[in-house]
């Protein structure tokens, strides 16, 4: 009998050591906000940086991320698995107002996508634009000449391929049973050198593109520049406390992240990261050039993709939302 | 190409070494959350498995069986399942364990259940049953008998229990879909591999990857030699 006591003792005291060291390298703060969010923003490592600011401000709120596609941060969000999210596919964003489950919508940042490829450029479609390119690289596909890599996760930046497809006059879902279309069904990274390995083209986001170059982890480069057919703006919804589904939402400290990423603080971090690596920030401020006014034709391409009616966020989708409009 | 392996293979050995913070805490976490997880399905399996090994009783075939076929269930279907039962909007949403090491504690110790039962239950049945009767006849009580007959299968009831610890804390699916691999919260050796390698940080990888793979060897190892002594 005594033998059993001790070794269970033991158990107990090295799960109790365990535990204690874990438990000593956390912090306990007093609560929580989840934000479902895509990939990009995460694998640049740029969410840490606004997590640890914005925990600076408020050392009460732990703010978890969770790194999806769009699809998939936006369902999770539905399910009040997050308290709000921070996407860039301005059509489902629309949707999610529209059915209820979000307020307060605001557009804070905006890059581009670029067209990437081997160097050799087999399809030859250095300096075209995106949506000539696009075509270009489906003839050359389907000579066996060119590939193509598509993210196929539902994200954001798939929803961006799929249109510019759409607009070249090819349904993306009869594409993906072609042999020179690959659909790697990952986040950015993974699929930027899914394509290096196969020497194939793919649309990217210039901050993770330009993360991985640096890192050497890719040899691609940029085949055709940005454009406005390749514009890339980010928003942040909070779940609508009034639906029922998602009424649990943390929404206070879903405003006050909201809030801070508008306001200047916010806006200087976007602003500062990547320039001193790249000369670019990764994810440009989007409120800031509104303030400032100074490149009034960029402002006009976002209005006109991920505004709706005029604005960032009709009325009737605004709740307790003072100052921020 | 096996350049960078090399030098990525030093930098691996350089983190480990240097005693990173958030290495160690990534460690501490998949020892912590997948030994909960352990002691859980223990505490819940090991009564289960005497009784299966020792006495015979209506639908014990039927419960053997049943663990037996859940030992091989793929931990991402596992997983898949359990994110649809604790998600907010699912049947067990009020306990809050989405997205937390309890969360993943629970769901690892569902995994488990299974190889502790299956195993230790064959332990203990394949214990002499002359033991039984000899114990008897010198006039043990039932509860003595049963002790005599759990410390002579002891060592297959610690083989069960290394073996579904083990299978616990290299499992990617369960922590993966039930933990969400959020930084500083849920992140575990498992998803943190996946994680990095996905990022293209191949250093951090592999460094994680030996971290995992000694952990669950030298426990093997540990128990193994005890046992010859």
């Amino acid at each position: 009998m005594t033998r059993w006591l001790a070794i269970a003792s033991l158990i107990i005291v090295v799960m109790g050591a365990i535990s204690y060291a874990y438990f000593s390298t956390q912090s306990k703060p007093k609560e929580h906000l989840i934000v479902s969010t895509t990939t990009s923003l995460y694998e640049t490592g740029f969410l840490d940086i606004l997590k640890y600011d914005f925990e600076k401000k408020y050392p009460s709120i732990n703010v978890s991320f969770i790194s999806q596609g769009t699809g998939l941060a936006i369902q999770t969000a539905m399910r009040g698995d997050a308290d709000m999210m921070l996407v860039h596919d301005a059509a489902r964003e629309l949707k999610f107002l529209k059915d209820g489950y979000g307020v307060n919508r605001k557009v804070i940042a905006y890059n581009f996508f670029v067209i990437v490829g081997p160097k050799e450029d087999p399809a030859n479609v250095k300096g075209l634009s995106p949506l000539e390119a696009f075509k270009r690289i489906k003839e050359s596909g389907e000579k066996k000449g060119a590939m193509w890599v598509s993210r196929g996760d539902d994200s954001g930046t798939h929803a961006k391929e799929k249109s510019i497809w759409k607009t070249a006059g090819f349904d993306a879902t009869n594409l993906r049973k072609m042999d020179w279309y690959l659909e790697a069904g990952s986040g950015m990274t993974a699929t930027l050198k899914m394509a290096d390995e196969k020497g194939a083209y793919t649309i990217t986001d210039l901050g993770t593109y330009l993360m991985n170059y640096n890192k050497k982890n890719i040899k691609l480069e940029i085949i055709v520049e940005a454009g406005k057919d390749t514009l890339n703006v980010y928003s942040v919804i909070a779940n609508n406390p009034k639906k029922t589904e998602v009424a649990k939402s943390n929404f206070d400290a879903s405003m006050k992240f909201i809030k801070f990423v508008v306001s200047d603080e916010g806006q200087a971090l976007f602003d500062n990261f990547g320039k001193k690596e790249y000369g670019q920030p990764l994810f440009a401020p989007y409120v800031k050039l509104l303030k400032s006014g100074s490149n009034a034709e960029l402002i006009q391409w976002i209005k006109q993709q991920a505004y709706f009616d005029g604005t960032e966020c009709p009325q009737e989708y605004r709740y307790q939302a003072e100052g921020l409009y | 190409m096996f350049e960078t392996f090399v030098v990525a293979f030093r930098q691996a050995l350089d983190l480990i070494l240097s005693g990173d913070p958030e290495v160690l805490s990534i460690t501490l976490r998949s020892l912590y959350v997948s030994g909960l997880a352990t002691m859980l399905s223990c505490m819940w399996g090991l009564p289960l498995s005497v009784a299966l090994g020792l006495s015979s009783f209506p639908g014990k075939k039927l419960i053997r069986g049943f663990f037996n076929a859940l030992l091989g269930i793929p931990t991402v279907a596992l997983g898949l399942v359990l994110y649809l039962l604790l998600s907010k909007s699912g049947p067990l949403g009020i306990f809050h364990l989405l997205y937390t090491p309890l969360g993943i504690s629970v769901g690892q110790s569902i995994l488990i259940t299974p190889i502790v039962v299956s195993f230790a239950s064959s332990a203990v049945e394949s214990t002499d049953v002359e033991l039984r009767d000899l114990a008897r006849t010198l006039g043990a009580s039932s509860f003595q008998t049963s002790s005599v007959m759990l410390r002579e299968s002891l060592w297959g009831i610690v083989l069960a229990v290394i073996a579904s610890f083990n299978r616990a804390i290299a499992e990617l699916g369960i922590a993966m879909m039930v933990g969400g691999n959020i930084r500083y919260v849920t992140r575990v050796l498992t998803t943190s591999i996946a994680l990095e390698t996905a990022r293209g940080e191949v250093a951090l990888s592999i460094a994680l990857a030996i971290i995992l793979m000694a952990i669950v060897f030298s426990i093997t190892v540990a128990i193994g030699s005890a046992r010859r002594e």
